[in-house]
């Protein structure tokens, strides 16, 4: 459970908590209270776990990281994880 | 001239990103390591214990470079205890068990989360603290109690969802808390006296939370060095090079090599929040490591509406390991997976027995799965 997931911001908003992200054409609203310092904009790449993104990546770590989901096994169990998150905006 | 086991991890190798790095990372620790000189390295972290044994990384290591596998698998140094105290609150009080997948297939007394389910209790996976706050906002009528583990990797979300929770006024739902802190972990492993380390991976997504301060005392006062790593395999095998480097100069210092993910400051959001719910227990159960000062989470009185053992009457349970496991002699690196009497027979990751064959970072359920794998290919 100390893997996290790469997503792609999408759009940020409306809630200022949350933030929608692709990962594999898969959307679903993530949590960004934990880069309140950062400037986050469309098209930064972050790393999520349970469903909070923890902080900023490059592209290219992204796809190292995705990669590495993949040869750990574990890029389906990430997938569903993405695709469980059930938590929506107000 | 290169024994079996080398052969087979240079083997592995070719799937690698860039295999050529990883080759030179493994010839500068065998240039390192080269001599009489035993080198033992604790890897703390549970995705670090899975990341080394699915990419056999110690097929790569020369004999007197050895891994111990760490306190640092959530779901590993949690007591059985706390798994029946939070199901009775599902089965004596009505309330929703919200967990984890990690959790859902721990042994407790009478079965895990899982055959609790099976046997009509309510138990529900989530993915995130987050879902259990939804669960409670759907079910207005229940208690829904989220079964809260990890180490500061996960907490703040925890902390994140109790704030989430007052300011949009859930009343019905509360947290189970068993996060616990890893620096009190390393220091009760350091102060052993049964283990000798030589120096520490330190863990890679904890430290993008805790920054890279607080592992100083390890570096200061116990002259042990500690390399904060990433994941990948050339991370881990660079972070060894990095120790012996450490190691032959004689320094003991604390260094970054995951520096993409980890800033040394840490993560102040995270920080600030973890500081507003929880404080520190004065002490806490770890499975295999015993009773450990300060070295757990609990939430702090201003946040007792949505604690747990504030709301309900939560039994302390005392659950011994089975007595054959031999899971607190394989956490602290006295013994491997496979030299315990359960391995492979009576404890597999179907059925597991102690929790270190539970959750796919647990020592014994990596090696299970890949080294035996690996052999019987």
């Amino acid at each position: 459970m100390c893997l996290a997931i790469p997503g792609q911001i999408v759009s940020l908003g409306p809630d200022p908590h949350l933030a929608i992200v692709e990962v594999s054409k898969v959307r679903r609203k993530v949590n960004i209270d934990l880069l309140k310092g950062d400037s986050l904009a469309a098209g930064d790449w972050v790393l999520i776990h349970v469903g909070f993104a923890m902080t900023k990546i490059s592209d290219r770590d992204a796809v190292e990281q995705l990669r590495l989901l993949a040869m750990l096994g574990e890029d389906e169990q990430a997938m569903r994880e993405l695709e469980g998150y059930r938590f929506d905006a107000d | 001239m290169r024994t079996d086991s080398e052969r087979r991890g240079m083997k592995y190798v070719d799937e690698f990103r860039d295999p050529s790095l990883i080759r030179q990372a493994a010839a500068e620790i065998r240039r390192l390591a080269a001599g009489e000189r035993q080198f033992r390295i604790m890897e703390v972290c549970g995705g670090h214990t899975h990341a080394i044994y699915r990419f056999a990384l110690e097929d790569l290591l020369p004999r007197n470079v050895e891994l111990i596998h760490g306190p640092g698998c959530p779901v590993c140094v949690l007591p059985m205890g706390r798994v029946d105290a939070g199901l009775s609150l599902a089965v004596e009080h009505g309330a929703i068990f919200a967990s984890f997948g990690d959790v859902m297939r721990v042994p407790g007394r009478h079965g895990s989360p899982l055959q609790h389910m099976a046997r009509g209790v309510d138990v529900r996976m989530v993915y995130s603290p987050l879902d259990a706050l939804e669960l409670a906002r759907r079910h207005p009528d229940r208690q829904v109690v989220f079964f809260a583990i990890g180490f500061e990797t996960t907490a703040p979300s925890t902390a994140l969802t109790i704030l989430r929770a007052r300011s949009l006024g859930v009343t019905n739902f509360s947290v189970l808390s068993n996060h616990v802190t890893i620096l009190p972990a390393i220091k009760a492993v350091l102060d052993s006296p049964d283990m000798r380390l030589d120096g520490f991976i330190g863990p890679g997504h904890v430290s993008t939370v805790i920054g890279c301060r607080p592992y100083e005392f390890i570096a200061r006062h116990y002259r042990k060095p500690v390399v904060i790593a990433g994941f990948e395999p050339v991370d881990l095998l660079q972070s060894i090079v990095m120790l012996l480097q450490q190691l032959r100069e004689g320094r003991a210092n604390v260094e970054n090599q995951y520096r993409r993910a980890v800033p040394s400051e840490g993560n102040e959001p995270a920080l600030r929040a973890l500081d507003e719910v929880f404080e520190l227990r004065p002490f806490f159960e770890w499975r295999g490591l015993g009773f450990i000062s300060q070295s757990a989470l609990k939430i702090r009185a201003a946040y007792a509406q949505w604690d747990a053992e504030r709301r309900f009457d939560v039994p302390s349970v005392d659950v011994t390991d089975p007595v054959a496991a031999q899971c607190g002699e394989v956490l602290k690196g006295a013994l491997k997976p496979h030299q315990c009497k359960l391995f492979g027979r009576e404890c597999t990751p179907e059925r597991p027995v102690g929790a270190l064959m539970v959750s796919s970072e647990g020592a014994c359920a990596a090696y299970y799965t890949h080294v035996l794998q690996r052999e019987s290919s």
